[in-house]
């Protein structure tokens, strides 16, 4: 029978536990106080019970095995079922990323349990409130009667919230067979170091879609010398080939928290404030009123950028030779 | 070798969006459909194992506003075969149900590789691609930035946060989460898609019956209000421009 417990399918990559983790157990502890239920966080590895020791949780429930050491789809989504079929909690927290992506969705086709993705809180009766269409609609779901899968998003919870100075109980659970995985992993390979490391940079002029084409990042470039930073950008540019890989900020890019970050046609959608919206000033340029970036910026403009970008970088150039 | 790519259309978030009268939906009246961005990436991806392997390539999508662009599109970049499936376009914001009607018709073309994008702006179910692969009992990676095909395996780099990449090895028949392919989606001339229209056939098939269970029951849809909405500065280009110096020199950047 299915119980009010919460569990958390905590992440980790080569021996270090994920910020999201964290913050999925300061969720699961919301959504626990309106189900009446304890939260479980559910840490699988190899020689990684340590990790558990400050998380805030009631208990973790920990299964060792080699094949656990690092992440693949195959052995988490094998030891994952036979978990939540057995135990039947009320629901599980996966991280909206690349590792917790790739396990709920097909849980929930193999156990046929409901899935809901991008969650960022949950109301005070315990509804999913999800952020969808780049950040600039909001649903609030019904949680269903079933044992019910969940991806979670930054935004909502912070995840000192989820830390704690006392380590809980662990309780080890035995891993399914993990013999003929059809995915293994073959090796990292490290980041491009690029010429400069923009996390470390106090002044960040950043770019995005509403730059319009390769050969306007020189606006952008220009805007960047004159202020004494450095430029970055957001996926869809690197993406397009137009800066490095090393100057990418948000989720699969760089975590940045500079002094300013000046963010130039960047629309913020989740995936880019994930790596920047703990920056200290954030000012915002953007010709739609409406675009989430906004919403996490200090200061805005509609002023086009096109027209703004060179007047500013002029200006800047007079009052610094004075 | 077979390969498949899969793409849905998703609301230009470039327009604005309206809340439907039941407060649950979007106003789908004057919504401009896209192709989902990486699901353009997938079909990228595809083209260019073809080039590299001689796979076959078809490309999968269902009827929307647009779909016959998308696929007339990719029959120009290099596709082999179209096809589009008939349906209540109004399910599609579904993935449980999308996913499980597009596996019946997976099946039949017996694909070794399937490529769809890692998710969609308005994914509110999970993705398309790992369902898939489970109503198809294949294995799934996702954020995925390169395939390669090796002694009948493929390759693939998986993205982690930071720029770490993670080379995982996967058995066919599979299906692959693209994040980005190895090369922006590629550019092809108006003139080469309308060639295409005359003559590549798009096939239509029913989509066999819905079962939207396993996904989300919305009770709201609202616009995100932000109690540290920005301080939003008005003027001319030079009256912004003053401004922004003042904020410069205040945070003491000047």
């Amino acid at each position: 029978m299915m119980n009010q417990d919460i569990y958390v399918v905590i992440e980790h990559l080569r021996g270090k536990t994920a910020d999201i983790s964290y913050l999925m157990l300061a969720g699961a502890r919301a959504l626990a106080q309106a189900t009446g239920g304890e939260v479980i966080a559910v840490l699988l590895g190899h020689n990684a019970q340590s990790l558990a020791n400050n998380m805030a949780a009631d208990k973790v429930l920990y299964v060792e095995h080699p094949a656990l050491a690092e992440f693949t789809s195959d052995a988490y989504q094998r030891t994952l079922a036979g978990l939540i079929a057995g135990k039947e909690p009320r629901a599980v927290l996966f991280a909206s990323s690349s590792i917790g992506t790739d396990a709920a969705s097909v849980l929930s086709a193999r156990l046929k349990l409901p899935l809901i993705s991008s969650c960022q809180s949950f109301s005070a009766d315990g509804r999913p409130i999800c952020q969808i269409c780049g950040g600039k609609i909001m649903a609030e779901s019904d949680l269903p009667d079933t044992t019910t899968l969940l991806t979670m998003t930054p935004g909502g919870y912070k995840p000192e919230e989820g830390q704690s100075g006392k380590a809980p109980d662990v309780i080890k659970v035995e891993a399914p067979s993990l013999d003929n995985l059809r995915v293994t992993l073959k090796q990292y390979i490290e980041p491009e170091a690029g010429d400069v490391d923009i996390s470390k940079e106090p002044i960040i002029v950043s770019v995005g879609r509403g730059i319009q084409n390769q050969d306007n990042i020189e606006i952008a470039e220009e805007l960047a010398r004159a202020l004494g930073g450095v430029v970055a950008a957001s996926r869809p540019v690197v993406d397009q080939g137009w800066m490095s890989t090393s100057r990418l900020v948000g989720k699969s890019g760089k975590k940045v928290k500079p002094k300013i970050y000046l963010a130039l046609g960047i629309s913020g959608a989740p995936e880019h404030v994930e790596g920047m919206g703990e920056s200290e000033v954030i000012i915002a340029i953007n010709t739609d009123t409406n675009a989430p970036i906004f919403n996490v910026a200090k200061y805005g403009t509609t002023v086009d950028l096109f027209d703004l970008v060179p007047a500013l970088t002029e200006k800047l150039r007079e009052v610094k030779k004075v | 070798m077979n390969v498949v790519a899969l793409f849905k259309l998703v609301p230009d978030l470039v327009e604005e969006l309206e809340i439907d009268q039941s407060g649950t939906a979007l106003n789908t009246d004057f919504l401009r459909l896209i192709i989902n961005e990486l699901d353009d990436h997938a079909i990228e991806q595809a083209i260019l194992l073809k080039e590299r392997s001689g796979a076959r390539m078809t490309v999968i999508g269902s009827d929307a506003e647009g779909a016959d662009d998308v696929l007339y599109t990719a029959v120009a970049k290099g596709a082999d075969q179209l096809i589009k499936l008939m349906g209540d376009p109004n399910a599609v914001i579904n993935n449980h149900a999308m996913a499980r009607a597009t596996a019946i018709v997976l099946k039949e073309l017996q694909p070794d590789l399937i490529l769809t994008g890692v998710q969609a702006h308005n994914d509110l179910d999970g993705s398309i691609g790992p369902l898939v692969a489970e109503y198809l009992g294949m294995p799934y990676v996702g954020y995925v930035s390169g395939v390669n095909v090796q002694n009948g395996r493929i390759v693939v780099r998986k993205e982690y946060p930071g720029g770490l990449i993670a080379e995982m090895e996967v058995d066919l028949p599979a299906v692959v989460g693209i994040q980005s392919a190895e090369q922006p989606p590629r550019y092809v001339t108006v003139n080469k898609v309308r060639q295409a229209m005359k003559t590549a056939a798009i096939e239509e098939r029913p989509l066999p019956a819905l079962d939207v269970s396993g996904g989300a029951a919305i009770r709201r849809m609202f616009k995100p209000e932000s109690a540290t909405r920005a301080k939003m500065i008005e003027g001319s280009t030079e009256e912004v421009t003053a401004r922004l110096l003042d904020i410069f020199k205040e945070i003491g950047a000047l």
